[in-house]
């Protein structure tokens, strides 16, 4: 079962790539006419193949559920893939609504990559802590994941916006803050690439340090340690020594983590500018060039109005539920409680600033890719730095 | 302030822009607009309209939304900045906050302590700017909601035409066949569900107006949820205790005006076990080396019977046995009890001997009960032990004498007066963990330790909250308020017969995109052109993309 369930995820994991080429594929033909007489063929076969995958990674939670007794959003790897898989099917839906591919090929990448993301972080199937055992967990969890997932596509939405907005022919603060983004995504790839590698060479680098307590205790790297733990003492032979030591209260294995993710991450970028001579934003925006601005506003505000109510019950008002019975009080004010009330404040100042002044377009857009970077610091940094009562203690 | 009565004879307050019934245009400066602003239907607010008293101005402060976004932009930002270190309530006890912070994060952590950000939540400022965008919320939404329903209620059907004109989508076509034109018309928006009104020829078509109710819905759940969160600080509504409870130990239960007593009958604490439990966990429970399963007290809950003076033992009655778990607490009256916390193996007991030092004879044994020993213990034959001084959380303080820190037994030390036949006057012996004084000189006896009795003590967090009803019917309302306002759209087809010519117009509070293919399915076939849309328009003649 378990085998079973790992395989169809890897095959959705598939199937979103092709349904990605597939969805380029329906953008570059017959460029403009598209859009008047509805989706292409192309186009059509991207949706299924998406469909398809989604309907596998469906088969992979159900069949996790099953093996492990309990719904498959109890830790970083399982949430993230669900929340990858939400991503997809809100974006199948709101493709019904306005049939636009070009949709898809700002989606899919983003889900894959988070699939990618999450399969960095254990995968094995962890049993229930007390607080987690309730049925609480796959309501609260899953409405949560799905009314972020749903508030993402407006990222999508706002990044084509501002692809195609934005004046590519000078740079300014604009072009700068769109490569920023694209960096941030290329990073996200460039750790993928980094951890599966050394994942693959089965690198391990043990360490004997003091901690802040000033105990000594051991610590293993899964990457080559550029940065090592306080007074730390590399015991495995023929591994990597570190370059420099970090003091006690800082998490030299995390920081060593995102080093590494930057500096991929930077040469990845790197390579991009140099293959295509031009800003990535400048790179995509040929590819966006047909696209109805309009239509691409309204796709972003509608999918936060869709999104927002959904958010608002799952990680809001379930949350307090649920944290009412497990922890005896329904707030607490721990990090992940009040990012869950940070990001709900953001979308409602969007929806006002939309409503009452005026905000379309451009500066909604914009608004929609700084939602998207708080969800996303929800999800990795109050996880893994802000440590709490939700903590997955990833490492 | 005196009213304007608008040409079509209807009286609008002071203020308006357009006129509530027809759409006229009443003030000039709108004229000269290519669209009306159709927020809030042109009516008359307060805000918009008086600026001189204090109370004008105050009110127009918080009916800003401007103001009201600024408040939330800042209540975010500040909220943020509660996340950057763990508040004082979620540090470990170890040491005083004001130690904490410097000691864990430096500098930073040090400026994070003196600019109160450790207790940030239940800050002043924090709670007036929670405070402030309650007020802001009343103030927006009196201001707005009273003329959107004056004037929403006081529509007409035959609106004028420079209202018409000045719609985002808004189209002119030829009237021919317009009898079978308008009846095509009706049967498709009733399809669609319109609810028509017709007059002198001309048509409104209108559907789900209650969703502009939904922001002010909305608006009103957050304030009875904020409501309840204040109500909180009413005595009474409110409380938050700590039940340690020892194994056969039986308690009465804080807060309960000692009408609820405790007895825990055992405290379970169960982990996952690689052999027992699904062999999917194998792996996990590998990795990370224990996961907890459970924490778990078996408890019986009694009720006082009758009244009892002070200082009486009560007599109890047996209400019921449960099982605390985490998720599952214990509910009576407008208590709840939950297993929050635990100490396993807790010393209990401890068992001396009194010993002869020489020839190490033992003359009996007592076993001190450390939550409440006895005075004196009688090992017979004219051997006793007498407790002199009990310390259970023993410690020196700074001037050297003998101390404790708690009343639990953690570190527990005696002072024992041994009384035997041959030393009538008891011989005194300081007697803690591993350490062993003779203040009065070298004894013949001592005490010599045989050995321990533990037991585990369930944490319980004794909980009541009455505010909780009306901070749940708060976020109820929140929830229709919001889902009213986002899931529906309030969309109008207005439909007028010019000279020889026909007007249609639409306007949706939100999704144009679903108005216009609405609108495009329902004058398919009937002659009538659909509309444009002015804004789109408008962009791409201006080259805006």
């Amino acid at each position: 079962m378990v085998t079973l369930s790992g395989n169809l995820l890897y095959a959705s994991f598939f199937l979103y790539l092709v349904a990605t080429v597939l969805f380029a594929g329906s953008i570059k033909d017959k460029k403009g006419k598209s859009a008047e007489k509805g989706p292409n063929k192309w186009a059509k076969l991207a949706l299924i193949t998406t469909i398809v995958g989604f309907a596998s990674q469906l088969g992979y939670f159900i069949t996790r559920w099953i093996a492990a007794g309990h719904a498959p959003v109890s830790n970083l790897f399982e949430f993230t893939t669900f929340f990858g898989m939400s991503l997809v099917g809100a974006f199948i839906v709101i493709y019904f609504i306005y049939k636009t591919p070009m949709l898809g090929l700002f989606t899919l990448p983003v889900a894959i990559l988070m699939i990618a993301y999450a399969s960095m972080f254990p995968r094995e199937i962890t049993p229930l802590i007390p607080a987690l055992q309730s049925d609480w967990l796959h309501i609260h969890v899953t409405t949560a994941a799905v009314g972020q997932a749903i508030l993402a596509i407006s990222f999508a939405a706002g990044l084509i916006y501002l692809i195609k907005a934005i004046d590519q022919s000078k740079s300014s603060k604009k072009t700068f803050w769109l490569e920023a983004i694209m960096f941030g995504l290329v990073c996200t790839l460039g750790f993928v690439i980094v951890s599966s590698t050394f994942s693959a060479m089965d690198y391990k680098a043990e360490f004997n340090w003091i901690d802040k307590t000033g105990t000594e205790a051991k610590l293993e790297y899964h990457m080559p340690a550029l940065v090592g733990p306080h007074k730390g003492e590399l015991l495995t032979a023929e591994k990597f020594e570190p370059i420099v030591e970090v003091p006690a209260i800082i998490n030299a294995k995390k920081l060593n983590t995102v080093i590494w993710s930057i500096a991929s991450g930077i040469i990845l970028y790197l390579l991009l500018r140099l293959i295509l001579r031009k800003r990535i934003g400048a790179a995509l925006q040929p590819i966006v060039k047909n696209i109805n601005l309009d239509l691409v506003d309204e796709i972003g505000y509608r999918s936060v109005l869709i999104g927002f109510p959904i958010f608002t019950l799952g990680a809001l008002i379930f949350a307090m539920i649920w944290a009412q019975i497990a922890w005896t009080r329904f707030w607490g004010w721990d990090p992940k409680e009040v990012w869950a009330l940070i990001t709900f404040l953001f979308y409602a100042a969007f929806l006002h600033l939309r409503l009452s002044k005026g905000w379309h377009g451009e500066k909604s857009a914009w608004l929609a890719v700084i939602g998207f970077v708080i969800m996303m610091f929800n999800l990795v940094a109050v996880n893994l730095v802000l440590a709490g009562l939700h903590s997955y203690a990833g490492s | 302030m005196k009213d304007v009565k608008c040409e079509c004879g209807h009286v609008n307050p002071h203020g308006t822009i357009l006129c509530e019934a027809c759409g006229r245009i009443l003030e000039e400066h709108e004229r000269e607009k290519q669209l009306v602003d159709m927020r809030y239907e042109g009516s008359a607010r307060r805000s918009q309209t008086y600026n001189k008293t204090i109370v004008d101005k105050i009110w127009n402060f918080f009916s800003s939304v401007k103001v009201g976004v600024w408040l939330i932009v800042i209540t975010l930002i500040a909220s943020a900045l509660g996340t950057i270190f763990p508040q004082e309530m979620y540090i470990p006890p170890v040491m005083p906050a004001e130690v904490y912070y410097e000691d864990q994060y430096g500098w930073l952590g040090k400026l994070y302590y003196e600019l109160g950000f450790h207790n940030l939540y239940s800050s002043w400022w924090y709670l007036l700017l929670v405070a402030s965008i309650g007020i802001s919320l009343v103030i927006c939404s009196l201001d707005r909601v009273i003329p959107l329903y004056r004037a929403l209620k006081a529509q007409r059907v035959t609106r004028h035409e420079g209202f018409l004109k000045r719609q985002r989508l808004f189209g002119i076509s030829a009237a021919e066949n317009l009898e079978e034109s308008y009846e095509k018309v009706k049967e498709k928006l009733r399809e669609k569900r319109y609810h028509i009104r017709e007059e002198d020829g001309n048509i409104l078509a209108e559907k789900g107006r209650f969703s502009r109710w939904g922001p002010y819905v909305n608006h009103i759940g957050l304030i009875i949820f904020l409501i309840g969160g204040m109500l909180r600080f009413v005595p009474g509504m409110y409380v938050d205790e700590v039940m340690w409870i020892r194994e056969g130990e039986t308690k009465v239960i804080p807060e309960t005006d000692g009408e609820y007593y405790l007895k825990n009958d055992q405290f379970i604490l169960e982990v996952y076990d690689k052999n027992k439990d699904k062999e999917v966990f194998s792996e996990a429970i590998e990795n990370s080396g224990m996961v907890a399963k459970n924490f778990q007290s078996d408890v019986t809950l009694y009720k006082k019977k009758g009244d009892s003076i002070a200082g009486e033992k009560p007599e109890l009655e047996k209400v019921k046995d449960d099982e605390i778990r985490v998720n599952e607490p214990l509910r009576f009256e407008n208590f709840a009890l939950y297993q929050s916390t635990y100490k396993l193996n807790e010393l209990n007991k401890m068992t001396f001997a009194l010993t002869n030092k020489q020839t190490n004879e033992e003359f009996g044994m007592l076993t001190v009960d450390l939550n409440d020993p006895k005075e004196k213990y009688d090992l017979g034959n004219g051997y006793s032990v007498e407790v002199v001084s009990y310390f259970p959380d023993f410690e020196f303080d700074e001037s050297g004498e003998p101390v404790t820190k708690s009343r639990i037994p953690n570190n527990p030390a005696f002072v024992f007066k041994m009384l035997t036949p041959d030393k009538p006057e008891g011989e005194v012996s300081f007697v803690a963990i591993r350490q062993t004084i003779e203040p009065f000189g070298d004894n013949t006896y001592k005490m010599a330790f045989k050995g321990i009795d533990t037991k585990n003590v369930s944490g319980l967090t004794v909980r009541k909250d009455l505010t909780l009803w009306i901070i749940s019917l708060g976020g109820l309302i929140f929830m229709i308020g919001v889902a009213q306002g986002s899931y529906w759209n309030h969309r109008r087809i207005w439909i007028r017969k010019v000279n020889d010519e026909v007007w249609v117009a639409g306007h949706t509070n939100k999704n144009w995109h679903g108005l216009k293919r609405e609108i495009s399915i329902i004058l398919e076939n009937t002659g009538i052109n659909e509309p444009e849309d002015q804004v789109q328009n408008e962009n791409k003649e201006s080259g805006g993309s």
